[in-house]
């Protein structure tokens, strides 16, 4: 039955339950056991029994939900000393909308610190390691909830992404990752990285797991002004062929050197697919695609050092007692937050300081339009934009962590969409010496009933098979 | 790019404690991250309007209906320090 149950996909499982086939006492109990047991170090909490039952179209299938979701009474410590035991005393809506739709709560997961990461080696609870090899990260920010779903040690996960915190994840171990149209679903309830940025989504192991769980998460939310009502419901996806699509390749950008020849190879073979499929292929260009990164890389610091700034040592989390309020705040802080939070606060604080605001902050947000002009103006020939979702496959543990550069170049193909807030996913194109590839499939605002469609026709024809990393024998 | 006197403004600014051993290290850090953005410098944006936010937030603003906010002794309790009704912090001149 074990067995049985761990190749389930969320949505055959959520049929089976249905069916009577399978008790959601048994699912729960199985994904717990699987998560009390994790050896990714995916988790930081795991719940001791069901919560209260709630009856609802996902029929009880346990979600595990990234750290940085506010979980009443339950820790949700963004992945920071600063919050080390912090047990909110609310529940956030993207969190609250599963439950109420059946999704009870399995556990959280780890990740970079306050998201800010991506290869969850910035996590203060240790860094979590991927279950195609473990001696490679998972990527992050969204690691822990990416290695549990691939690991088979959740159905599916709750993550955030900022700059390619779920995709670049999802992308590297081989599972499913959507990152929504910004505003999509509501932000209450989730610790802020940079708020113009931050979006909620689900990391599954496969598209119509993704889409039955969008269709829960999303929906206006009167606690976030920022929040608009998705426009038409999310389908589950059935689209076998591909024909009338068009799907433009930024060449330039695809074809730079820190793309490895393993990606590209995968990438290529994914295009010849598509194309059997129907597609037209096209390429396009993304000129400001390098600089798009560099914006980001001020705009999500200067926003976090604000957001940031209410980890003080006075309402919540971690105090260094001082005799003194303002040392209080500035040990509290040296103390309670990572390296590379440090960092992000810094160049924040620098490029929103007077004499830097208009080079920094204020050009940043000018790319910032340039780059949305961009992937509109190609969106006006083309139904999507395919890219590789990382340049590289699972790095090794520590290969990057001596160079904060070198890890943001990771983040190249992500960006873009992050900026302009628009939708995009990644799923698994096939693997590259053993270890997974991700395609990235991009779309205009509110398209992602249709990326959902053209992810589910790819993903059928390219048959990738994650159950290794999952746990069972096929 | 940034030196130690210009970090050492920025950390003040940020109310974040730099201690003596983490400065050189920092300032390297931060001045080659800043080198690295410094390329949107090169861009000709003459003309063209900053985006500080994705979409059409006018007129969001909620009903303006009375509804119950948390009771005070559940927003206090995950402070490190309570005194009555208040968070307590230590003196701004210290003792």
């Amino acid at each position: 039955m074990t067995d049985e149950i761990q190749s389930l996909s969320a949505v055959a499982a959520v049929a089976a339950i249905a069916d009577g086939g399978l008790s959601r006492e048994e699912i729960f109990a199985h994904y717990r056991s699987r998560a009390e047991a994790d050896e990714l170090n995916a988790f930081t909490w795991v719940a001791e029994q069901e919560p209260a039952r709630i009856e609802g179209p996902l029929g009880g299938v346990p979600v595990a939900v990234k750290d940085l979701f506010c979980t009443e009474g339950i820790p949700s410590q963004a992945g920071s000393k600063i919050l080390a035991g912090y047990r909110p005393p609310y529940t956030a809506t993207a969190v609250s909308n599963l439950e109420a739709a059946g999704a009870p709560l399995l556990g959280k997961t780890n990740q970079d610190e306050f998201a800010m990461g991506s290869s969850n080696e910035n996590s203060a609870y240790g860094p979590v390691l991927n279950p195609w090899d473990k001696t490679r990260v998972p990527g992050g920010s969204s690691g822990g909830s990416a290695a549990a779903v691939a690991g088979g040690l959740a159905p599916w996960a709750l993550g955030t992404d900022t700059g390619g915190s779920i995709r670049q994840p999802a992308s590297l171990c081989g599972v499913v990752g959507l990152k929504p149209t910004y505003g999509a679903v509501s932000r209450y309830g989730m610790i802020a990285f940079a708020s113009s940025l931050d979006s909620a989504g689900p990391l599954t192991r496969d598209v119509s797991d993704a889409a039955l769980f969008y269709r829960h998460l999303v929906g206006k939310d009167s606690a976030d002004a920022t929040s608009v009502a998705f426009p038409e419901s999310i389908e589950l996806p059935t689209a076998e062929r591909l024909d009338g699509i068009t799907l433009a390749v930024p060449t330039a950008l695809v074809d730079g050197d820190g793309v490895e020849p393993g990606v590209r190879a995968s990438f290529e073979a994914s295009l010849e697919t598509a194309r059997q499929l129907g597609a037209t292929i096209t390429s396009c260009e993304l000129p400001s695609a390098a600089h798009a990164l560099s914006a980001y890389y001020v705009i999500a610091p200067a926003e976090a050092s604000s957001n940031l700034s209410r980890f003080d040592g006075v309402r919540y989390g971690l105090r260094h007692e001082e005799s003194n309020l303002d040392a209080m705040y500035t040990e509290t802080r040296h103390d309670g937050f990572g390296d590379e939070v440090k960092r992000r606060i810094l160049i924040g604080t620098y490029a929103l300081s007077s004499g830097y605001y208009d080079a920094y902050y204020g050009r940043a947000q000018r790319v910032r339009t340039v780059v949305a002009r961009e992937l509109a103006a190609v969106f006006a020939g083309a139904d999507f934009i395919v890219t590789p979702t990382s340049p590289t496959v699972a790095f090794e543990l520590g290969a990057r962590t001596a160079d904060p550069l070198s890890m943001y170049l990771s983040d190249l193909f992500t960006i873009p969409m992050s900026l302009a807030g628009t939708p995009a996913i990644s799923i698994p194109s096939g693997l590259s010496e053993g270890l997974p590839v991700g395609l990235q499939i991009c779309g205009p605002a509110f398209s992602e009933n249709r990326i959902l469609s053209a992810a589910y026709a790819l993903e059928q024809a390219i048959g990738f098979d994650g159950s290794a990393a999952w746990g069972v024998e096929r | 790019m940034i030196d130690r006197d210009e970090l050492l403004h920025v950390a003040r600014l940020a109310r974040l404690a730099l201690h003596e051993d983490e400065l050189d290290t920092t300032a390297a850090e931060l001045s080659t991250i800043l080198g690295h953005v410094a390329a949107i410098n090169e861009l000709d944006l003459d003309g063209v309007e900053p985006t500080a936010h994705i979409g059409d937030v006018s007129d969001s603003l909620r009903d303006d209906a009375v509804a119950t906010s948390l009771p005070v002794e559940v927003a206090l309790a995950p402070a490190p320090a309570v005194r009555d009704d208040g968070f307590l912090v230590p003196s701004p001149q210290g003792e």
